[in-house]
């Protein structure tokens, strides 16, 4: 008796003829959109688009109407759905990149980290001046804010995560809350609540203020999450050990989660940098470098790039105004690279 | 032997065993407890100090603040204030008419992103989705607003001009004249391109927590992923998804510099989407918050606190409907 071994098979896997089918079905619709653009009264890239759309709903419905039926037609559509809407999603985002790539490459220039625009106006030629004043005031206010809000983010995280007390869900309803105050209501609090009673004066201070308020729920969030994905066994292995709570929490359960913590700051800084609302009321925006925020206007990057669109007009404005965007966005890359390669690697 | 054991000295008195926790441990409580009411604190003291200021408009103005629809101060020629007109009707009717726009734009993108980064994407491709999408949603609004203004303005303005010719007939896609620039409805897509990724992330979130065990019953009964998504993703993630919205409405009517940017601001109740005129709430506080004397910045204090309350409102809601139906915000 000869025994046969099956061999394995994934029959529910696209195989190559079904591969091969989705292409053609794919290059079809190119082609018919192409067509229609030259042929009839549609015209340039978004009459394209939606012909390609068009196209390729029809042609995939026909396709599997007439191989596997009406079910497997309707569900071809929504995967044509889907496809195009993640294709919608990512047009912007590509576009955007691309934007300020493209004018951004102008603007910069050696010597555009360190000079400031004390003696320049916006209008003048790109190689002069530069954005040394903005960087060090967002690098201040951000500090300030983040020195502020990371110890409140934590205690409100440990209160989630550890005590667990009975006002444990309200206050994470809160902190959802706060995460939605929107930006310019952050300005506005810090104007009657500290700047016209007791100051008197704009300055950087206020704005770190009011960058903490937005920064404060980010930070709580994601080290909430972190927090929660501490094994409950190393907490228990530290009361077991004869830990006091406090020594449980400071010794096992922070230290684990050091690069979560850090993640924390990294997506709480991606997302106070470029704030600009709130910093245009109570910031004051100066032009020349002040490293005092205490004391005087100061500048930052979003106002640099705001002032530079909205009072020069000439090119010079604009590319000035580009290149700045271009800083602030390999910043917010930068601080979103960090952030993947730290939570991408395992919890201690 | 015997008198050895006669010495044993006497047992220790047991030893007092006890849940309360030590000096250290309370202190420690304490101090995480008092952090953890931060952000009660701090919503409280919004509330507050908005109200110190602007209670008083709000009372002399009394509901017509929220309906009325002029903002004027009247002053004579030594430059005091002999008249005051606030009402934030017409731009409270800006921010909803962007917002509405933005989320029946926004949300059905991102809900089939959801779905196509949940049922359809797998390995490489996915990941790299999910993280471009996360990154867009930290870029700042201000890129968004100037971006809608250099790029994204012309080929809107197509579209807008498009809808105008074939549906001009129905009085919201109707213009008094033809100016199509810097409309709300302009605005509006920009900020659907701004709430989609918030939209997304949590929507993804709820489509990953649909029960295994319920997909692949309906897988094994002959359903295609149509039906599946029918049957089973759509009615356990419901909730979530609506809740999502409304976090994307929250922020699309706290919006305000790419609104400013986008929108061209004019104090005028405006209720065609496609005409180059409107406003929100926020933009006005910005506009006017320059040149404003400080009755004036008393008014927008009070039109910042109905902003605030109203996106607490907002979030309130979405809160309630997430946590109800599973998945967590974002």
């Amino acid at each position: 008796m000869s025994t046969v071994i099956p061999t394995p098979k994934k029959p529910w896997q696209p195989t190559a003829l079904d591969k091969l089918e989705d292409f053609l079905l794919v290059v079809a619709a190119f082609g018919v959109a192409g067509a229609s653009v030259k042929f009839t009264g549609l015209d340039g890239k978004i009459g394209f688009f939606f012909s390609l759309f068009f196209s390729l709903l029809l042609l995939n419905y026909g396709f599997h109407y007439y191989k596997r039926g009406t079910a497997a037609a309707k569900d071809s559509l929504l995967q044509v759905f889907t496809v195009m809407a993640i294709v919608i999603t990512c047009i912007p985002i590509a576009s955007i990149v691309g934007t300020v790539v493209i004018k951004g490459y102008k603007g910069i220039h050696w010597g555009i980290l360190t000079n400031d625009m004390a003696l320049n106006s916006v209008n003048d030629p790109v190689a002069q001046g530069g954005l040394g004043h903005a960087l060090v005031g967002t690098i201040i206010m951000v500090g300030l804010a983040l020195i502020i809000s990371f110890p409140i983010g934590v205690l409100t995280a440990l209160y989630l995560t550890e005590i667990r007390g009975p006002l444990a869900r309200p206050i994470r309803f809160l902190v959802q809350a706060m995460s939605g105050v929107p930006s310019i209501v952050a300005g506005l609090f810090i104007l009657s609540s500290l700047v016209y009673p007791v100051t008197q004066q704009l300055s950087g201070l206020m704005g770190s203020l009011a960058l903490t308020i937005l920064m404060i729920p980010t930070i709580a969030r994601t080290a909430e999450e972190m927090l929660l994905l501490i094994p409950n066994e190393l907490r228990e292995a530290g009361v077991a050990l004869g830990g006091t709570q406090w020594r449980t929490v400071a010794g096992v359960v922070l230290p684990a989660a050091k690069s979560g913590l850090v993640t924390a700051i990294i997506l709480g800084i991606a997302r106070i940098i470029g704030e600009t609302a709130p910093l245009l009321l109570v910031s004051g925006g100066g032009d020349a470098l002040n490293v005092n925020p205490t004391q005087g206007a100061m500048g930052s990057l979003p106002y640099y790039i705001w002032k530079s669109f909205l009072t020069g007009g000439t090119p010079e404005a604009f590319a000035r105004a580009w290149g700045g965007m271009l800083v602030l966005l390999s910043f917010i890359f930068i601080l979103f690279g960090l952030a993947r390669y730290l939570s991408g690697r395992k919890v201690a | 032997m015997a008198t050895e054991l006669k010495e044993r000295p006497a047992p220790p008195s047991p030893r007092e065993i006890t849940t309360k926790p030590r000096r250290s441990d309370q202190i420690f409580r304490i101090i995480v407890t008092i952090g953890g009411m931060a952000s009660l604190v701090i919503l409280g003291l919004i509330a507050l100090f908005l109200s110190i200021k602007g209670v008083h408009i709000l009372t002399e103005e009394k509901f017509g603040f929220i309906t009325g629809s002029a903002w004027e101060v009247t002053n004579d020629e030594n430059g005091t204030i002999i008249d005051t007109k606030f009402g934030i009707g017409a731009m409270l009717l800006g921010t909803m008419l962007a917002a509405l726009i933005a989320i029946s734009v926004g949300v059905p993108v991102a809900v089939l992103s959801a779905l196509y980064l949940t049922f359809y994407a797998n390995g490489r491709l996915k990941t790299f989705l999910i993280s471009v999408i996360d990154l867009m949603a930290a870029f700042p609004s201000l890129l968004f607003g100037f971006w809608g203004f250099f790029v994204f303005m012309s080929s809107a303005e197509y579209w807008a001009k498009l809808i105008n010719k074939y549906l001009g007939f129905i009085p919201l896609f109707d213009v008094p004249t033809p100016i199509f620039e810097r409309s709300p409805f302009i605005a509006g897509l920009v900020l659907a391109i701004m709430i989609i990724p918030i939209v997304t992330s949590i929507s993804r979130e709820i489509f990953d927590q649909t029960p295994l065990d319920r997909v692949q019953a309906a897988y094994a009964l002959g359903a295609t992923k149509l039906a599946m998504i029918k049957a089973v993703v759509i009615p356990y993630g419901r909730g979530g998804i609506v809740g999502g919205a409304m976090l994307g409405l929250g922020r699309a009517m706290g919006e305000t510099v790419a609104v400013y940017t986008v929108l061209n601001i004019v104090y005028q109740v405006n209720w065609q989407i496609l005409f180059g005129a409107g406003g929100n709430i926020a933009s006005l506080i910005l506009l006017k918050f320059g040149e404003a004397g400080p009755y004036e910045v008393d008014a927008l204090m009070a039109a910042g606190l109905v902003l605030f309350l109203l996106t607490l409102l907002v979030n309130a809601t979405a809160d309630v409907l997430i946590n109800r139906f599973g998945g967590k915000g974002r």
